[in-house]
């Protein structure tokens, strides 16, 4: 009789006092929710975050189609005019004639064109390449770094880079003139 | 104008949903009963207004109504009357009405019903149905509204989507629409998203019923677990049927032979369908024995919590999937309802963990109650890593900034010893007693399923043997059939007691068994509605063959033992504004002639997207299924087939009929179950007064 | 109207262009062979679609790829290393077993693992418990009422 009657109160104190398990549990359980919670946030954060548009351009190494090694933070006291694209979006296609004869025109004025190609096949591209006779720096973007890096959207966008390496807008889809003239223009007349 | 009238409802029906809300807590704190009838009133009031908010927004669509952005988004001319109106849940903007309304048709339901034991509930379970709904339909009504029209800028030639007219625009009415997702144009569409979505609305009820138990302090008792148990099992039985659609969907559209992708949002629908199964096994031993009532309430708290987790994330984009919607500005909203809900019913839970200790006696580690919980363990285990391995993604480009894609491979080797345990367990599980299972009597059940389970693999691993000695194929085959065979037999003895005590013959004894047992049998159905799903997941997996080739004209492709010879290709306008290519081609098994099949590749001319629509041949055995890839541009001498070859592909799809009658078996109340008592015993002093009944 | 029609025609010439050229078939590699190793990559552009059967200008684009490196001699390892340093980690169908994803692998084994083991501990404390209540008889078998007792006799007998 006396071991049922301490079995009871040891059952009674079980129920009384919350196990240390529950307690800490507790605080684990809810630690976690927080957790998914937080990474949920970055989630929406990133999902709504557009592509940089203002403040140090993020620097790359890119290597070009020729072997070349082109540092963009190098190109500093230069335009720098940063197109992503690739020999399967069909409004690349639409800009590319446009892109190259404005870069013939202000090649020597101090502005760098840099294509950078997405997630692209080297044979395909070196076909756009040629097709529409593509004349400034061109690479791929290798692990697509430097697409990430700019968190890009799709393709095409253009990224303007001032002479002090500052980012001054971007644009999202292809170009027709005037415009790219115009955004150039303003750059070069900056100090 | 008629959408305004529609915008009006939606703006009246948000109003009295909070009021619903807070008047439900209101009348409960101060006991004030007029106010919780006045919010009951209004619950319902807010599905008649939802009504006619979802009527207006069909009839948009069937009058191509084009000044109404989300008409002039999802529908167009080409698209037929049947298609416009399925349109409905076709795009962010309606989908989300449509959902709401759901969850509107549920809470109204709840509040029609009678209310005996379980009165005191009411006010709280109005609290959180109204409360969530509020926020669905404010949703709609501020970030993504269907009722928002298209707007003409004569100065700067842009067109906006406004509710109101914005200053100096004019009406804009769009010559025609952009037309659904040529995907979505299939008959999947009038069925995979509304059972999908009443399965996940559906939850809504035995979670506010879960935490106004809570509040109440009522969480101990039995009675709203008996009323959650209903809801849930509606709730799943329609989950179900939406997996199962969406399944048989895919295999039909997508073009890969496939039914399951494991892309985030398919796994978002599977997850709560895994705790709620988890739930509905598990609340038999709350009712049997009294055990377990945190664990439930866990379970019924998650199962919700995931369904909104998963529209959560279709709806936001915060991962990227093939399912997702257009992104919206609901993100930040959004994510603090999810916060919320998470973390209010965890810490309530947490309150009130003193109103749910139970007495927990075990007799024996082999018994049902054991058998319960570790099928628990398994299913909250797959959810587990179903729920890592779709967020995983997230972790990693938030840790080491790379992105990394955690696909099918990943999801297969992991869930599947996971679910293989469970199909053996669902075979012997319900030969365990409950309290102890003698071993003896175990091992004498097992004896004959156990033998014709292995007679059929060895059958089965001659027959294959050249082609594919795959020796977890064959094992996989084994469970399945062991699982199957101890199902059966479990009829098998059943009705042979009947006609031993009864004298009736086979059949009727059958009819009769199941008739007077409807829960347990229904249970065995769906259990061997499983087990077919298993073998035909089996056949899928390990032994699918496939091809692709180019041939010209008279050729032929072979893969196993099916030669496919193309005769030709032709091109011709379809509906819907499409130019269909489509090639005739002969099938032959075995050297004979089976059938004409005709793959063919859609060209949508609006929206530049090509669709591929497969040519099958099914039988029980196989699906042989073929796909139009390409052909020569230069005249229409060679085509690229691709040739799936996918074994027992069709007991996934038989086995999801049976799955679904033995539910609505299993469901099916009647008075006499009502009055069909199962005593429990327990010889504890004072228990015996108050025998629980189920 | 004569819009619509050109647009139609450019479209459809554009499906022509869209569509795969077709190779001949000479051998090695053959269509299996792309797809053997496109079915373990995903395409880089699309989501969630594995590259053996995304149907995008550029997932034709880099079947070829596949192709013509096969048919250079490349491994099947070789090419996968290929395309994951071009274009990055994502482009795997299963994520590696090293490094900061193998968490991804080992995280539900080793939870399902702690699940076993804690649910083994429940049990036994739940049967430590009823041994308990079992030893300290408090049972009461006349508690049950009689005609319980009948009814529960004729029903057992009913069904064994």
């Amino acid at each position: 009789m006396e071991a049922a009657t301490q079995m009871e109160t040891v059952a009674a104190d079980e129920r009384a006092r919350p196990h240390p398990w529950m307690r800490a549990g507790r605080w684990i359980a809810f630690l976690l929710v927080a957790g998914l919670i937080a990474l949920l946030a970055w989630g929406v954060v990133k999902a709504n975050n557009g592509p940089v548009n203002s403040g140090l351009a993020p620097d790359f190494t890119l290597t070009t189609f020729d072997g070349r090694a082109i540092t963009l933070s190098q190109l500093r006291g230069q335009v720098v005019v940063v197109n992503f694209w690739a020999s399967w979006c069909v409004p690349c296609r639409q800009e590319a004639d446009y892109l190259e004869r404005t870069w013939r025109k202000y090649q020597d004025r101090g502005v760098v064109f840099i294509g950078v190609n997405w997630v692209d096949t080297d044979k395909e591209a070196r076909a756009f390449l040629d097709e529409f006779g593509i004349t400034y720096i061109n690479g791929p973007d290798f692990g697509t770094r430097i697409a990430q890096a700019y968190r890009i959207r799709g393709i095409p966008e253009t990224f303007f880079v001032d002479k002090t390496g500052q980012l001054r807008g971007m644009k999202i889809g292809p170009f027709a003139p005037p415009e790219l003239d115009n955004r150039i223009e303003e750059l070069i007349n900056e100090q | 104008m008629l959408y305004d009238l529609g915008y009006f409802a939606l703006l009246i029906a948000f109003i009295l949903a909070v009021y619903s809300a807070a008047a439900g807590v209101f009348g409960a704190q101060t006991k004030r009963l007029q106010f919780v009838e006045s919010a009951r009133n209004a619950a319902l009031v807010v599905f008649v207004l939802l009504t006619l908010c979802v009527l207006i927004v069909i009839y948009g669509l069937a009058m191509l109504d084009f000044n109404v952005a989300y008409v002039a988004d999802v529908s167009s001319r080409a698209m037929s009357l049947f298609l416009r109106v399925t349109a409905l849940w076709g795009g962010q903007q309606g989908s989300l009405l449509f959902w709401a309304w759901m969850m509107s048709g549920f809470a109204a339901a709840v509040m029609i019903r009678k209310w005996r034991r379980d009165r005191e509930l009411m006010p709280y379970v109005i609290f959180v149905t109204m409360g969530t709904l509020a926020f669905f339909i404010g949703l709609t009504l501020f970030i993504s509204n269907p009722f928002a029209r298209l707007w003409h800028d004569p100065l700067t030639d842009e067109i906006v989507t406004a509710l109101w007219p914005p200053k100096g625009m004019m009406v804009f009415t769009p010559q025609d629409g952009q037309g659904l997702n040529p995907l979505l144009r299939h008959f999947g569409m009038i069925g995979h998203p509304p059972t999908t979505y009443v399965g996940f609305t559906g939850f809504v009820i035995p979670f506010a019923f879960a935490i106004a138990a809570l509040i109440t302090g009522k969480a101990g008792e039995d009675e709203w677990i008996r009323t959650t148990r209903r809801w849930t099992l509606v709730a799943w039985l329609f989950l179900s049927i939406g997996l199962v659609l969406g399944g048989r969907w895919a295999y039909d559209v997508l073009g890969w032979g496939g039914y399951w992708g494991w892309d985030p949002i398919e796994n978002a629908m599977l997850m709560p369908w895994l705790t709620g199964t988890a739930f509905l096994h598990s609340v038999m031993i709350q009712e049997k024995r009294g055990m377990l009532k945190v664990w439930n309430i866990v379970l019924i708290i998650l199962t919700y919590s995931l369904s909104i987790f998963g529209t959560f994330i279709t709806r936001t984009g915060v991962v990227g999937s093939v399912h997702a919607f257009s992104k919206s500005a609901m993100g930040p909203s959004f994510l603090i309802f999810v916060a919320v809900t998470f973390l209010g019913s965890l810490a309530l839970m947490f309150k009130r963990l003193d109103t749910l200790k139970s007495d927990h006696e075990l007799d024996s580690l082999l018994s049902r109650e054991s058998a319960f919980l570790l099928q628990n363990l398994l299913f909250l285990g797959i959810t587990f890593a179903v729920f890592w391995g779709t967020i995983f993604p997230m972790i990693s480009e938030l840790v080491t900034g790379t992105k990394i894609t955690v696909g099918p491979p990943f999801f297969k080797q992991v869930t599947g010893p996971l679910f293989a345990a469970l199909v053996l367990l669902m075979g012997i599980g319900p030969l365990f007693a409950w309290r102890k299972q003698a071993t003896a009597k175990l091992g004498k059940s097992l004896l004959i399923p156990f033998a014709g389970s292995a007679i059929v693999t060895i059958i089965a691993a001659f027959a294959h043997w050249p082609r594919h000695p795959f020796p977890l194929a064959l094992f996989g085959l084994w469970l399945v059939s062991l699982a199957a065979l101890t199902t059966l037999f479990e009829f098998w003895r059943g009705a042979r007691a009947r006609m031993q005590s009864q004298g009736e013959n086979f059949f009727v004894a059958l009819g009769h068994l199941m008739w007077r047992n409807r829960r347990r049998y229904g249970g065995y159905i769906i259990h061997l509605g499983v087990a077919m799903m298993a073998l035909g997941v089996v056949g899928d997996e390990f032994f699918k063959a496939e091809t692709q080739g180019t041939v010209g004209v008279g050729e032929s492709l072979a893969v196993e033992n099916y030669t496919l010879r193309f005769n030709g290709l032709r091109q011709y306008p379809g509906s819907d504004g499409r130019e269909i290519v489509e090639a005739s081609a002969s099938l032959y098994r075995d050297g004979e002639f089976v059938m004409t099949l005709k793959p063919r590749r859609d060209f949508f001319v609006t929206q530049q997207q090509p669709v591929t629509v497969p040519a099958v041949y099914s039988t029980p055995g196989a699906d042989v299924y073929v796909l139009l890839v390409g052909w020569e541009d230069i005249g229409r001498d060679a085509s690229t087939f691709k040739i799936y070859v996918n074994p027992l592909i069709n007991w996934v799809w038989a086995g999801g009929i049976t799955f679904i009658i033995g539910t609505l078996i299993a469901a099916w109340s009647s008075l006499d179950d009502k009055r069909a008592a199962s005593y429990v015993i327990q010889p504890v002093v004072g228990q015996a007064a108050s025998l629980s009944k189920v | 109207m004569t819009r619509k029609i050109v647009l139609s025609l450019l479209a459809i010439a554009a499906s022509f262009m869209a569509v795969a050229v077709v190779y001949a078939q000479s051998g090695y590699p053959t269509d299996d062979d792309v797809n053997r190793v496109a079915k373990q990559l995903y395409c880089p552009v699309c989501p969630n679609t594995p590259l053996d059967v995304c149907e995008t200008k550029a997932c034709q684009d880099w079947r070829a790829d596949i192709r013509d490196k096969l048919a250079a001699g490349w491994t099947d390892d070789q090419v996968i290393e290929y395309f994951v340093q071009r274009y990055g980690e994502r482009v795997l169908a299963e994520p590696r077993r090293s490094g900061f994803t193998s968490f991804v692998w080992f995280l539900p084994i080793v939870s399902v693992a702690i699940g076993l083991v804690v649910l083994a501990q429940i049990l036994r404390g739940w049967k430590a418990k009823r041994r308990a209540a079992v030893a300290a008889p408090t049972a009461q078998a006349d508690d049950i009422p009689p005609e319980v007792l009948q009814r529960l006799e004729k029903e057992l007998k009913k069904i064994s």
